[in-house]
């Protein structure tokens, strides 16, 4: 579904991605684990075209899309979850959640689509007409994943749904996560949490210094002497 | 609260601006010229001061472009007024500025913060003294004569400009549009990353607003008689609708509206009484009004609103 080959990126001069190449399939969890400041969000970035690579090639669904403007890659059906919520904040639940079906293709169809979100985390309809900014941590981050379903997405890309949350709270998370994976949204994760990203997770990859260093199946990553000693700390 | 006060209440909303609008539309029947005079400079404050809010309101870009729109419609006006009639000459002169906006808005709408505040303001500067310029060196003269329509004529065309500036908002407001907008005011990254294209919809709202501005400049300029660039591009015009937006609060619809009418008036009474101190006491005004009421007018009545019904329910 998304075939990433040997893209860099740069910040101005600054070269943030060394010729990365990468896939998801249909249904698919790909979680992508590496130290801070490794270039995850960059790449993240360049994928859902906040960002544009200036050599290789991004393909979504049979088409070409670096080079093509954010607004027009989540029409394609893909949806970019940012780290840190990135929430609205004065405008209530249900506004925040209305504006992931912004394209006119999904704006006709919203109220359906709220729903069904709505249906996945039942919790945001009690609360639909709070603001956003009073909204617990992790009720933001169901705010977050839920704009990004509106959108009905093939793809769903989750930058770092963990943070700043409790435990019980990641736990809740990651079940959502699995769950979007049985219905059909292939999910492209970024997380620091390693150890649970992993178990999730069907393939991974790892980031470092803006190359992949290393990428496979991720029972078998879990397994790896490098993983275990750099980011599990055993 | 029963029913009865509800019904009342809703079509109230809904009658009290038609009510409004009527009783200002029959007034030139029996008021004096001055008051005719003096409704028209507060409705052109009015229309400036929304149109402005339209953008700049939700957004949070602050835009000093307004001198600049309404500048080119005092320039329409002044270039065509004696070819066209005055419905046409408001329409062009609104179009003219609109497409200004469009390309201007294009080009700069990418900055944010202090620096579009900045570039927007030089727009000023730069139009001022680029038809100063031209008029001293290409055309030989500074300024314009400008044919003048008759007071009553004026105010009701102002009056026109006002009701469909407040219908355009009204559409905006409830529109898929008007959350794009808001969103883009509160997370202008969040906003493009659930496919909202941020620069078109600024760059379009930015441009709607500068139409009505340009519209309300043409159509003052026949009150005028005589213009140059430095009366039709006054910098105080971009500085003003920013007071009484301020002064009147953003919050709500009639916020900027109460605020601009305000302030009309306050100016208009304060020029009369101490011609010399007038700016004086302005500013000492508008100071005290931000030191004390910071959500400006609006949120006053809505803290005495909610301080009275929190005592009526507490002796019930």
């Amino acid at each position: 579904m998304l075939q990433v080959s040997d893209i860099d990126t740069y910040y101005g001069n600054i070269q943030a991605l060394w010729g990365v190449s990468l896939r998801i399939d249909e249904a698919e969890i790909v979680a992508l684990v590496g130290a801070n400041g490794a270039g995850k969000t960059t790449l993240l970035n360049t994928v859902s075209g906040l960002l544009h690579p200036a050599s290789g090639r991004i393909e979504f669904c049979g088409k070409r899309i670096d080079g093509m403007a954010a607004y027009a890659i989540v029409q394609l059906g893909m949806s970019h979850i940012p780290e840190g919520r990135r929430l609205f904040p004065d405008m209530s639940t249900r506004e925040n959640l209305q504006l992931g079906a912004y394209p006119r293709r999904l704006w006709k169809h919203k109220e359906k689509t709220l729903e069904e979100v709505y249906k996945i985390f039942p919790i945001l309809k009690e609360k639909e007409s709070q603001l956003a900014r009073t909204l617990s941590g992790g009720e933001q981050q169901m705010v977050a994943i839920g704009r990004g379903l509106m959108s009905m997405p093939r793809l769903c890309i989750i930058d770092e749904p963990s943070s700043g949350l409790a435990p019980v709270v990641v736990d809740e998370i990651f079940q959502i996560i699995l769950r979007l994976r049985n219905e059909d949204i292939g999910i492209f994760l970024v997380e620091q949490n390693v150890q649970q990203t992993l178990e999730i997770a069907d393939r991974a990859y790892v980031l470092e210094n803006g190359r992949i260093t290393l990428g496979g199946e991720s029972k078998e990553l879990l397994q790896q002497e490098v993983i275990r000693k750099a980011y599990l700390g055993l | 609260m029963d029913i009865a006060r509800v019904i009342s209440k809703r079509s109230s909303a809904l009658w009290a601006p038609f009510l409004i609008l009527i009783l200002l539309a029959s007034l030139p029947l029996c008021a004096p010229q001055y008051t005719i005079i003096l409704l028209t400079t507060i409705f052109m404050y009015i229309v400036i001061t929304v149109s402005w809010t339209m953008f700049s309101g939700p957004t949070g870009y602050i835009s000093l472009a307004p001198a600049a729109f309404f500048g080119v419609g005092v320039y329409t006006s002044a270039l065509l007024g004696l070819v066209l009639p005055l419905p046409a000459i408001i329409g062009i002169g609104g179009l003219a500025s609109f497409c200004l906006a469009l390309f201007v808005g294009a080009l700069t709408l990418r900055l944010r913060g202090t620096y579009f505040v900045m570039f927007t303001f030089g727009l000023v500067e730069l139009l001022l003294h680029f038809v100063l310029w031209w008029e001293v060196n290409i055309t030989g003269t500074t300024g314009r004569v400008v044919p003048t329509v008759n007071n009553t004529k004026v105010f009701y065309f102002m009056l026109i400009i006002f009701v469909i500036l407040m219908f355009a908002l009204y559409t905006i407001r409830g529109s898929r549009f008007g959350l794009a907008l808001e969103a883009i005011g509160q997370n202008e990254d969040a906003a493009a990353h659930t496919g909202v294209n941020v620069t078109m919809v600024k760059v379009i709202t930015f441009a709607i607003s500068a139409f009505f501005m340009g519209a309300a400049g043409a159509l003052m300029a026949t009150r005028w008689t005589y213009i140059d660039p430095k009366i039709a591009f006054n910098p105080l015009l971009s500085f003003m609708p920013v007071l009484m937006a301020i002064f009147g609060g953003m919050g709500q619809l009639y916020g900027p509206i109460i605020g601009a009418a305000i302030f009309a008036y306050l100016e208009e009474f304060l020029i009369t009484r101490f011609p010399y101190y007038y700016m004086l006491i302005f500013g000492t005004i508008m100071v005290i009004a931000i030191v004390y009421m910071p959500e400006g007018l609006v949120g006053l009545i809505r803290r005495l609103l909610k301080s009275s019904t929190e005592g009526r329910h507490a002796r019930t």
